[in-house]
């Protein structure tokens, strides 16, 4: 029972907005402690966790790429393409974006996106591209909505598209578990074919939201339109 | 064989590198600590290598681990001015290389999966040239590389200091949440070990009323989706909960059928990362690399999805599992 004190550490770190690495770092000492292991064997612990588990941090290999590219001006050319993509709205885009995001990585093809490698330099810039072309320049708070939500494509299609595909991190997970632990045989081909249905209701219901955020731009900027007319700003024909 | 050893040895020495040029970087406050923050994490890849094969011991990489977390727990990182080109000058650029920028971009995943599915394969003399069980991350490797060579061609630039100097830009911006996954990875290991998920098992085992099929189905997703944002990790919480009520109470009482029961319930824990700050690298390494001022406007932006698409996941196992 005691053991449990390093999941509160965790939500009590996390409440009082502590430095998540501190947090995280003292709920394991406190729960390998706990859990009556030696110091040294937590040590330990952390030393082979932190051996074990580099391959989530090896995207970082691109990022020289990505940094000199954007140097000779990746983001402004993925803007100006944008431009030439005659009706897609900001929404439209980033639906677009979410379902093919989903079948490629529903095809194993989970490294052609990600926040470094695709949001940062096309898809958030595309997605403002297309909204400033319909609304003019966007104010910041609308800026930062739009980039959101153009993380939140690329998340969504990711985590509800990879687990479709057979030889994925957690479908290999959920079957080394089971087979293990409980002595029984489950096929990987199963389990993808399980997380299907919850694939289409993601893109169904996260492509909906992305439509609709045509929509509340439409009724913000209208908004902060009228403000400034009220406040005596001339307001061009064409703010609407 | 390529080993996926070697590999990480190229990522620890980029780290390495790169810390190299943050200690002589004047224009950040702090290039001391940061230098020291991801010069160690560069250390620690490479020493990894014995670490994995059980030729060193683990406790010195762990003690550098929590060296790590003090120095940047406690602030000591930051970040300099980057030298870089002016949003004119970028324009300009953009103007004359055009489509082409996107060439080097697009070269790494298509390596990527080139490596991952084709030369999967491959074999020389009958072994196998890129190391087993590795070939997504060797591709990605090999896709990076080839995206540099191609984009300092495509961009003209014959100085290799200058994406790692860029690279190290990026890197600054996203700063210590980059570790935060590995750290979570050493927390699920360590709840493991120390039992945390028998005895979340007994605590629902009380609470659960007998039969109760689609309250157990709820209580079973909803509790991933929970421990998921508390660890930030639905491969952390996974095991817990699948020991705890999955496979006992869903599965052998209530005979569900398992495909459903598991596949499902780890999309369930998918909805608790889309709304944790603890899954830095899908919901706080955006917004910094977003240049958000909200660091938490993706996750208010997932939120919604991640809600209904819980209720959808508690639908489907009650449809479909038994």
């Amino acid at each position: 029972m005691i053991v449990l004190l390093g999941v509160l550490v965790v939500v009590l770190g996390f409440a009082t907005r502590r430095n998540p690495l501190l947090v995280v770092g003292i709920a394991g000492i406190v729960t390998g402690l706990l859990g009556k292991l030696s110091p040294q064997e937590v040590l330990a612990a952390f030393g082979n966790g932190f051996a074990s588990s580099r391959s989530v941090t090896i995207f970082v290999i691109t990022l020289p790429v990505i940094g000199l590219l954007e140097r000779n001006g990746l983001q402004e050319q993925a803007r100006v393409l944008i431009g030439r993509l005659g009706k897609l709205t900001a929404g439209r885009f980033l639906a677009l974006y979410l379902g093919l995001r989903q079948l490629t990585a529903a095809f194993g093809l989970t490294s052609i996106g990600g926040p470094a490698q695709s949001v940062r330099p096309m898809v958030a810039p595309m997605a403002e591209g297309a909204a400033e072309r319909r609304h003019g320049p966007l104010p910041e708070q609308v800026r930062e909505r739009v980039r959101s939500y153009a993380a939140s494509a690329d998340t969504v299609g990711l985590f509800f598209g990879e687990d479709c595909f057979l030889a994925i991190g957690s479908i290999l997970l959920i079957t080394g578990f089971v087979n293990t632990t409980y002595d029984t045989h489950l096929e990987p081909l199963q389990l993808a074919l399980w997380a299907i249905p919850t694939a289409v209701c993601a893109f169904l219901i996260h492509g909906a939201r992305l439509l609709r955020l045509d929509r509340t731009l439409d009724r913000d900027l209208a908004a902060a339109a009228s403000r400034s007319a009220q406040a005596g700003d001339r307001t061009p024909e064409d703010a609407k | 064989m390529i080993k996926v050893e070697w590999f990480y040895w190229l990522v620890g020495a980029v780290f390495l590198a790169m810390a190299a040029q943050m200690a002589v970087d004047r224009s950040n406050p702090k290039r001391l600590g940061s230098a020291a923050f991801w010069g160690l994490l560069g250390g620690c890849f490479l020493y990894s290598t014995w670490v994995v094969k059980k030729q060193a011991p683990a406790e010195p990489l762990g003690l550098a681990v929590l060296v790590m977390v003090c120095l940047a727990g406690f602030g000591r990182t930051g970040r300099g001015t980057p030298r870089t080109t002016t949003a004119e000058q970028r324009t300009a650029l953009a103007a004359r290389l055009r489509g082409k920028l996107f060439i080097p971009a697009l070269t790494i995943p298509i390596v990527a999966v080139v490596c991952a599915s084709a030369l999967k394969h491959w074999r020389v003399g009958g072994e196998p040239v890129l190391e087993p069980g590795s070939e997504t991350v060797l591709g990605l490797g090999f896709g990076a590389i080839a995206g540099l060579v191609v984009a300092m061609f495509v961009v003209r630039e014959r100085n290799p200091a200058v994406p790692l100097h860029a690279g190290r830009g990026l890197l600054e911006s996203m700063g210590w949440a980059l570790l935060l996954p590995q750290l979570l990875a050493v927390l699920g290991s360590i709840f493991q070990v120390a039992g945390v998920g028998t005895q979340v098992g007994k605590i629902t085992e009380q609470l659960l009323p007998d039969g109760q099929k689609y309250v157990a189905v709820a209580v079973y997703c909803v509790g991933m989706a929970l421990f998921t944002t508390i660890m930030g990790n639905a491969f952390a919480a996974f095991p817990v909960m699948t020991a705890a009520i999955g496979w006992p109470v869903l599965i052998q009482q209530m005979h569900g059928e398992p495909a459903v029961v598991l596949a499902v319930g780890m999309l369930a824990g998918f909805c608790g990362t889309l709304v944790t700050p603890m899954a830095a690298n899908f919901n706080l390494v955006p917004a910094a690399l977003l240049e958000l001022k909200d660091q938490y406007g993706p996750i208010k932006a997932q939120i919604p999805t991640a809600g209904a698409l819980l209720v959808c996941n508690i639908v489907i196992i009650s449809l479909f599992a038994f």
